[in-house]
Order: structure tokens, then sequence, then C-alpha cells
């Protein structure tokens, strides 16, 4: 008979509590995977920027000089691609939702600036940067750089550090043996460093800022085979390579 | 001769989930012609595809509708993946298609319950998606999210779903399915949702043929087509076969919808049994160079991915032809005839989902 | 890349062709253009027809001179296809079934994707 379809569940209904909850007054229990908003444990930033270029919505502004990352809650989709893509993994994704506003707004972190640094007065708010103008020239011998590097003697010439690159500043050139850098774009996210498979990447520190190209030559002895480079003649161009000569140093 | 007019259906309608524009020439009660007029919800997705990564661009994709979401990010995924002859681990193919199936039961069960309001049925509307909550809770358990996952990637999917998860989501399938054939039943038998729907807007099989019907509708008029047999993602180790009515009204077509319900249910218990432990991802290297077109069942009927990319990181050209878009013209034979109250719910028998139409 | 079945033809053997498919029995699935980068504008348009499960193509190639025939009166439900692409890429098809004349799409910019 029709009518008694539902008399089960219409019983049922009768005599429990509702399905919904009195939300907000009762705070929501979220299972652990919810993306409700993303987090960030602004110390451990190195605001590479790969967070911003990954972002579909455009919600996250990294600035490098003045070390802010900041974020609009309202603008995020929260699909979580900025925490997979960091490098660094310092950003989360927590389980609570935004809560709705009148207005938009903007979330702003600063990273406090190091107290380890040597010599550093202790005022240095503008920390080092590729980006960094000639005014902050005077603070610049007190800090320091970091830069990548490569050794050549372990490098195969794979090519996947310029693959992995964001920002495309690496070129690998098989035929002619050469690894080249645009420091004046680097972003030191390291994503490179990772991604070696020989682990023949590292980051060096500098004492002056590293700006320009630099190039560094693979030397191939005559009878060695290709692969294994034979620590003699390879030791020479590593040298030189180490060196402080920069093609075309240019200062900003 | 009877006086025309024309009355303005939309872009505001209650049984409407989406905008979408129709001028209706009456003759008297009867309907004599439609003309439809979409562009509400245009959002240009198709030309972002020029501004973001090929692998972001997922994220995009499945922005296109919140309620076929998951279809659209797999599908365009899986068409990246044929250009790039990336070959997807089983156990990413299994949870691809368990979320699927999942995606198309919450889908069937938003219409049915849109069907019972736009009849005035509010209590089987209630019913419907009380029902279809414990499917968003299940979604929020395994993906984060509830109506868009973000799971998918090119070369596979993002969480796993371990076999704890997969038995309790089986556990309350059992309890569910027990509430679908309660819902189910009203819906096909109860005298008043009948008069509604028997015998209203019949789309003879030539005509879904000819007009190129998707989906549901068609397979109500008698087509016996379903793009799972494709055997993409892990259908082809499924068994299935496509449900078809050969009444060719409302009636029927809300038939085809319940019944792939229990087929869903069905296709999910499958796959949790047969889903094989391994990788979920597999790693993408380049970019890709070349074309394809990929065919996915969405819950509307047949979507169609074509993506083209030039070898740089930026595809040239995505484009989603979703079932809606090919529905349109059936839907506007179907209203031809049609008296001004059932005009709802034979725009609501599309299952119209305006956002993908748009994009 | 598995090989997709795409024949290349003119813009004046279309309705020949598409004729030949409507006999064949295959269904209109979609109708889209894509832009193509060259030095001069010219856009490819694939029509891609089904029959059972199996997919086949065919693709002209055109500049925004070209008149191209619409299929709309061998295919019904080309007409909104083809009034998509006028709306957005505003490419010259003729004699569409229901004809927009581009306004298919509410749009402040038209033809956004020209």
């Amino acid at each position: 008979m029709n009518v008694m379809v539902f008399a089960k569940t219409a019983l049922k209904n009768l005599f429990s509590t509702p399905a919904t909850k009195m939300y907000p007054q009762v705070p929501a229990q979220y299972p652990e995977r919810t993306r409700g908003h993303v987090t960030i444990d602004i110390d451990t930033c190195i605001f590479c920027g790969i967070c911003q270029r990954k972002c579909p919505t455009g919600a996250i502004k990294v600035d490098r000089p003045s070390k802010s990352w900041s974020i609009e809650p309202y603008g995020c989709v929260q699909c979580a691609n900025c925490v997979e893509c960091c490098p660094k993994k310092c950003l989360g994704m927590g389980t609570a939702y935004t809560t709705p506003g009148g207005e938009k707004k903007v979330e702003t972190h600063v990273q406090p600036p190091k107290p380890e640094q040597p010599a550093a007065p202790a005022s240095a708010a503008s920390a080092p940067s590729q980006a960094a103008s000639s005014a902050a020239a005077p603070a610049a011998e007190s800090t320091e750089y970091t830069m990548v590097e490569v050794d050549m003697a372990q490098c195969i010439l794979c090519g996947l550090c310029g693959k992995k690159c964001p920002v495309d500043v690496i070129t690998v050139d098989r035929t002619a043996k050469t690894w080249s850098i645009n420091r004046d774009e680097c972003i030191l996210c390291e994503n490179c460093i990772s991604a070696c498979p020989k682990k023949c990447m590292t980051m060096q520190k500098s004492a002056a800022q590293p700006a320009g190209t630099d190039t560094r030559t693979k030397a191939v002895p005559e009878a060695a085979p290709k692969a294994s480079a034979a620590p003699a003649p390879a030791a020479a161009p590593a040298d030189e390579a180490k060196g402080d000569s920069k093609p075309d140093a240019e200062t900003p | 001769m009877s006086t025309r007019s024309v009355v303005p259906f939309g872009p505001q309608h209650p049984v409407l989930p989406e905008p979408i524009h129709l001028d209706l020439v009456l003759e008297d009660e009867t309907v004599v012609e439609a003309i439809p007029s979409i562009g509400f919800i245009h959002r240009g997705l198709e030309k972002l595809v020029e501004q973001r990564d090929f692998q972001d661009y997922v994220y995009v994709a499945e922005r296109i509708c919140g309620i076929c979401s998951f279809m659209h990010g797999m599908g365009y995924c899986e068409s990246v993946e044929h250009i790039m002859d990336i070959e997807v681990p089983d156990r990413a193919k299994y949870l691809r298609t368990i979320w699927c199936e999942f995606s198309r039961l919450h889908s069937h069960l938003l219409w049915l319950g849109l069907l019972a309001d736009a009849f005035g049925f509010e209590s089987l509307f209630m019913h419907s998606w009380r029902l279809r909550e414990k499917i968003l809770d299940m979604f929020e358990i395994s993906t984060g999210g509830r109506l868009i996952f973000s799971v998918n990637k090119v070369g596979g999917v993002r969480k796993d779903m371990d076999s704890d998860m997969l038995h309790q989501f089986e556990t309350t399938l059992v309890d569910m399915e027990k509430d679908m054939r309660e819902l189910t039943k009203t819906f096909l038998n109860d005298y008043s949702v009948k008069t509604r729907l028997k015998g209203i807007g019949i789309l003879s099989k030539q005509e879904a043929f000819d007009l190129g019907a998707a989906g549901p509708f068609m397979r109500a008029s008698g087509i016996a087509l379903d793009n799972r047999k494709l055997g993409y993602a892990a259908y082809g180790n499924l068994d299935f076969e496509p449900i078809i009515s050969n009444e060719c009204d409302c009636y029927a077509r809300c038939y085809v919808r319940t019944q792939e319900l229990f087929q869903s249910v069905d296709l999910i218990r499958q796959a949790i049994a047969k889903i094989p432990a391994g990788e979920i991802s597999a790693p993408v290297k380049g970019f890709p160079k070349g074309e394809y077109f990929m065919r996915v069942e969405q819950p509307r009927g047949e979507g169609l991915y074509y993506v083209k990319g030039n070898g740089t990181k930026f595809l040239d050209r995505v484009r989603v032809r979703t079932p809606t878009f090919a529905n349109l013209p059936a839907m506007l034979k179907t209203l031809k005839g049609a008296q001004l109250a059932d005009v709802p719910i034979l725009i609501l028998t599309i299952d119209p989902c305006i956002s993908c139409t748009e994009r | 890349m598995t090989e997709q079945a795409i024949k290349n033809i003119s813009a004046s053997e279309l309705v020949t062709e598409v004729l030949h498919l409507k006999h064949e029995n295959w269904r209109l699935m979609q109708i889209h253009a894509t832009k193509l980068k060259a030095d001069e504008p010219s856009y490819e348009i694939s029509y891609s027809f089904v029959k059972e499960y199996e997919l086949y193509n065919l693709r002209i190639v055109v500049t925004p001179e070209t008149e191209i025939m619409s299929i709309s009166d061998i295919y019904e439900p080309a007409f909104i296809y083809e009034n998509e692409i006028t709306a957005l890429f505003d490419l010259n098809i003729k004699m569409i079934s229901l004809d927009y004349h581009g306004n298919l799409y509410r749009l402040n910019n038209k033809t956004p994707f020209k």
C-alpha cells in the first residue's frame, strides 16, 4: 500500500533528533582531510614565490624584499595546490572554513628577522635578495648571499634541474656540455637541488650579490668514458669555475 | 485563430539549478515554440587555458560545474594523459572509478530531489537530499571537499583511500541502498507523481537519434549507448549494461535515473572488491604535444574533452562539450506542444547543468 | 599518442562529406573551432561524429573571410554549435537554421576568442 512506504522513516524521524546541526552555535566537526583554509609556518618560508605562480586564482602574493607572504582568504578556492608545491613544506591546510565576513580582507604574514646573522645589525630588516637595490649596498657587506652551484665533475647534463625550475633560469646544453644559470632571475627555491639525480647541486654562500649569467662547462677527458669524469682533468675547470670570476657581473 | 503570446521563462526560476532563459511562444496554454538564450554563466574558461600551466588547469576544469566536477577534472586529465602517453597506475584508475560512481549517485539524487520539488512534493525533495548528504560526507572524508574534490591530477590521483575507509563506505552504502529503495518506490509508484510524469514530453527513438540527445535522456527513448562501455578508467574491468526504457516520456527518464542509482552502487561494490594495491600516480615529464578527443559518461550524458597541446606548458585549446549542450535541441523539440504547467518538468528532465553548457 | 580518426578536407567539400556520413547513420556529436597560431589569422573547425562507440572527425581550415556552409539542415543540432562559433570566433557560417547573429552568449566584449 503506497501510503505506508515512508511510514518507518517518518516514525523514526518523529522520535529522533534533527539531522542538521545548530551551526554556528555548535562548532562544526570536520574530517581530517577537509581543505578549509591555508596556513603557513612563516619562519620556514624562503619566499621563492612558487605558491604565487601555482595559485589558480592569484590569491597569494609573495614579496621577497620585505619577506612578507599574504593571501586573500576569500579569493582562495582551497585547492591545496600551493601546499603540494611548496619546496619547504611550510604551507598547510587547516580544516575550518574561513568565517564569512562583510568585506574582503588580506592576511599578511611577515617573517621576523633572524637573530643569528653574524655581524648583522639587529635592525637589518632589509634582507639580502636578488632584487636588492644599491641603496642596500652599505648593509650588503655584512650579510651573506646564497646561490646555486653545481659540481660539474658529478653532473651528467641530464637537464632535470632545468625542467624543474619554475622560472626557467637554468639551461643545460648536452652537445656543448654546458650548464648555465641566470642569477638575476633565480628565486632560490632549491627545486633544482632536490631534482638533481646525482645530488651534485648545492646552495653556496657568496660574499657578493650574485648577478648575471654563469656558465659552467663540463670537461671531457680525451680517453675517459663520458659518464665518469676523471678527477685530474676535471679538477682544473672545476677549480676555475668555483672561483669568483664572473663573466659579466653587472651590479644592478 | 488563437492569439500568441510570448512568456519569458528564466533566468531565475525555482526549478532551475542554474540560469537559462527561454522565450516560450504560447497559444492559450500550449507551447508552440521555444527559443533559448544562454550566456548567464559564460566565464570563458576555455580561453583561460592559455594562461594557466596545463597541470594547474585541472583546478579550473573541475570548477566548470559543481555537480559534475569530478568528471570534468578526470576527463581533462585522461585527455592530457593520452597525449603524453602516461600510463596511469591501476589503483589510481580504480579510485577514479569509485569517485566517478559516487559522483553519479550524488548527481542523480540531487536531480531526483529537484524533480520532486518541481512538482511540489517537497518532503520527497528533502528525503533525497538527506540521502545525498551521506555521500557528501563520504566525499569530505576521502578527498577533503564536499563538491569540488581537487583530487585529480595529470598522472593519477592525489589522495588515497585505504581499505578501512573503503570498508566504511561499503557499510554506509548498504544502509543507503535500503533508503534509496524506499525513495525510488515513491518516485515510481506514487499516484500523484505518475500523473505528472507519465505521457509528458514524448521524444521518439528516431527523434532522439537525429537530435543528438545524450545520456539518460537518450536511453529513456530506447537507444542503448553508455560511454562507460568505452572502457576508460577501470570500467573495462567492471560488469554492467546500459539501462534503457522504451517509453520515451518523463516517467521513463525518471525510471532510468533511479535504476542507474542502483547500478552505481553495484559498480562501486565491484570496484572496491577488485581494487589492486600500488601507486596512485605516475610522474609527468615534459609538455603535451598533440591532440586527443576523450569521451566520458557524465551523469547527464556523454561529455567530450578535446585537448590540443603544442609542446609548451600552456595548451593551445581545451574544448569541453557537455551533455546538456547536446540535449538542448532535443529539449526544445519536447517543449513543442507541451502545456505551460509542464514546462518546468520538461526542462528538468534533461538534467540541465547550464554552467557546464556555457563554461 | 593513440591515433584518432581525423579527415582533413576543404571547406567546399564539407557538405558532401557530411551528407555521406548522414546516410551512413552517423550522429553529430560536436563542432568546435581552434585558433591556429600562424602569421595570418586562420582557424580549424572540427566536426565530430559518432556511430555506436566509434568517433570520426572532419576538419577544415578557414580564414575569417571563408564562407562556410552550415550543416544545420542536415543535422539539426548543429545550429547551436555553429552559433557558438560565430559568437566566439566571428567566423562566417552561412544559412544556419536558427541564426542568432552572434548573440548566443550575452557578452560585453564580443568575439572574445578571436
